[in-house]
């Protein structure tokens, strides 16, 4: 017998109780796709918000749960939490718990405006039938039917599952899948708006293309790291790393196109073309789940690639770090003064916050007791920035006329008097955006400075500070034209939202100011995290 | 074995080129799909070098990556196609300044 000389093959050794959450997302969008074909289409939309909602819902109290559960590690001068799970394709640790944690509030909260359909008379924000053409009979006729596409929740919800595994990926190819699997359900829904869609199939055209062809560069960075180091798992490549093993070229080319790949999807300047045009072009309500999410997905991953694969080459990369956050900083606050639209204006200040949050990168500080890391600090700011870009575009859904969503800037103009609660709640995150004290954006820029401050990097410090100055001219010019000028013309129509986007609004807004007045909890939090595990 | 990864090399050039220089969405999108395979080339090339399967493992799932995003990619030329009758990427220009 042949079979007698082969040696018995084990089962790998997978931790269900520590990757629960990602498979409760992965078993809710399971469903939902089963929902798509076997219920009826009259109550699919609720079905379909239900599972999805309750899904999220049972995640957070699953991850609440696993961190509570994650064991202290002590090792190579370094404090962390968690460890690395799944044959070594995770790291459960503290730092990618916590943006599970982030990733699945703003999930939470996406979906809630996803599932509102008052303000368009009882339909939802998505196109009835994608495949029908912009104008044409079909498409008058899909709306007559009251057809909605109701894949929406899946498709986000395996968005939402390709985030949680990219931040807390530990291999590269685990990564790579990863980004694949948050970023094509992102194209689908980026095309999917109701109102203007051939800006919205332009929108996902051009996110596509240039998606693709940025994770393309990224997954020749891996080959190449592979090439360097003969594994995908970022410790064995740390190892490499630090020995210097293989040829300088392959290892910086490696660093490099890894780099441009993930830049990209945090829209970091030189590879930000994309984000005005798919923020402006996209339903609003996927606007706000991409800018969240993808964002806080990817900086983390970005931020675990760099500390602990590349972490012994720390000085190939800081300096061109340096260089990319103040022209981020600089680009981002500067073309923002020049927009119209408002949708564009939020694009642009999500590429100035890109900046920002690459200062607290830069500083790679380590973290004692009392001064936070650099890991923590932008755990901190992607909180407080994914918060007040969901409530913003929450509001951008309300402001309409006759066209569907009057996003023109000049449309806002006198939008205090007219609604007082929702153009007060726009100037807090405004203000929160622009890092005035008492909101939450002063503590998320004073711990990203900080940790540069402490890492070393005082100019970058001082460089972040004069440009946050810059983009406040902006940011209060919106507060200006909403209370201090008068409307044109009848100015636009507020619309009634349901229940569910005035919760999103309001618990937006008290999070916003709650966070601004007792940041200790969640600071607490970020710097409890610890580490990565490598 | 460096010629293998000097073909790799040159097919990604071509490829990353071809995306900025070509304007039909479809062959900008045939462009990436070389880029793709010329990071399979590497990797296999590297698995070979290093003896181990992992880069063959990878090239697997590199390829299954590339066929959902071709169904992806090619839903959405196709409805741009639909509505406008062109796939040239230079008419897709609305969304501007």
């Amino acid at each position: 017998m042949f079979t007698a000389d082969l040696p018995p093959i084990t089962g790998p050794d997978v931790e269900y109780s520590l990757i629960a959450p990602i498979l409760i997302i992965t078993a809710a969008a399971v469903l939902g796709t089963l929902v798509e074909a076997l219920v009826p289409r009259t109550r699919r939309f609720g079905v379909q918000a239900a599972v999805a909602v309750v899904g999220v819902l049972a995640a957070i109290g699953d991850t609440i749960w696993v961190y509570q559960s994650l064991d202290a590690v002590k090792g190579g001068g370094h404090s962390g939490r968690g460890q690395i799970s799944t044959e070594g394709a995770l790291s459960v640790d503290g730092p990618g718990v916590v943006t599970w944690l982030l990733l699945l509030v703003f999930a939470l909260l996406s979906f809630l405006l996803f599932a509102e359909r008052r303000l368009e008379g009882g339909l939802s924000a998505f196109t009835g039938r994608a495949a029908d053409a912009p104008g044409s009979a079909g498409e008058a006729e899909a709306t007559a039917a009251r057809i909605e596409h109701t894949e929406v929740f899946p498709l986000a919800s395996f968005a939402l599952l390709g985030m949680m595994v990219f931040a807390t990926a530990n291999d590269l190819l685990t990564m790579f899948v990863a980004l694949e699997v948050l970023s094509l359900p992102l194209y689908l829904m980026c095309g999917l708006a109701r109102r203007r869609r051939l800006l919205s199939q332009e929108a996902a055209l051009k996110y596509f293309l240039l998606g693709a062809f940025s994770s393309v560069f990224f997954l020749y960075g891996v080959a190449l790291a592979y090439g360097y180091a003969g594994s995908f798992e970022l410790g064995r490549i740390a190892v490499a790393v630090s020995s210097r093993t293989g040829s300088d070229t392959l290892l910086l080319a490696s660093i490099a196109l890894m780099a441009v790949g993930l830049l990209f999807k945090i829209s970091a300047v030189p590879f930000h073309s994309w984000t005005p045009d798919v923020y402006q072009g996209a339903p609003t309500p996927v606007t706000a789940f991409m800018a969240a999410g993808t964002k806080t997905a990817a900086f983390v991953a970005l931020l675990r690639v760099f500390f602990v694969a590349f972490g012994g080459a720390t000085w190939d990369w800081r300096p061109t770090i340096w260089v990319i956050a103040v022209v981020t900083m600089f680009l981002g606050a500067l073309v923002s003064i020049a927009q119209t639209d408002v949708k564009r204006m939020l694009a642009y200040s999500s590429i100035a916050h890109a900046g920002f949050l690459l200062v607290g990168f830069a500083g790679a500080y380590v973290g004692t007791t009392d001064r936070i890391s650099s890991v923590s600090s932008v755990l901190f700011y992607l909180t407080v920035y994914g918060i007040a870009t969901i409530g913003a575009f929450a509001i951008v859904t309300l402001i309409r006329d006759a066209g569907g969503e009057a996003t023109h800037l000049s449309r806002w103009a006198g939008l205090g008097k007219a609604s007082p609660f929702l153009a007060g709640s726009f100037a807090l995150f405004m203000l929160s955006f622009a890092g005035i004290p008492l909101t939450s954006g002063f503590i998320g820029k004073w711990a990203v400075f900080s940790a540069a401050w402490s890492g070393g990097y005082w100019p970058l410090v001082v460089i972040g500070v004069l440009m946050s100055a810059v983009a406040a001219y902006f940011y209060v010019r919106v507060i200006v034209l909403m209370f201090f000028t008068d409307p044109v013309g009848d100015g636009p129509t507020i619309a009634v939202p349901s229940v569910l986007t005035t919760t999103v609004i309001a618990a937006t807004a008290a999070a916003t100011v709650f966070l601004g007045l007792v940041p200790g909890p969640m600071l607490d939090l970020a710097q409890h995290a610890g580490t990565f595990v490598r | 074995m460096t010629e293998y990864i000097t073909l790799s090399m040159i097919l990604f050039t071509i490829g990353a080129v071809g995306v900025l220089v070509r304007r039909n969405a479809i062959v900008v999108f045939m462009c990436v799909e070389l880029m793709l395979n010329a990071t399979n080339l590497a990797l296999v090339a590297f698995s070979r070098q290093h003896g181990n399967l992992d880069g063959q493992v990878a090239a697997f799932f590199v390829m299954v990556v590339a066929a959902a995003e071709v169904v992806v990619g090619l839903a959405i030329i196709v409805s741009i196609y639909r509505t406008r009758r062109t796939t040239t990427v230079d008419e897709a220009s609305l969304l501007k300044l």
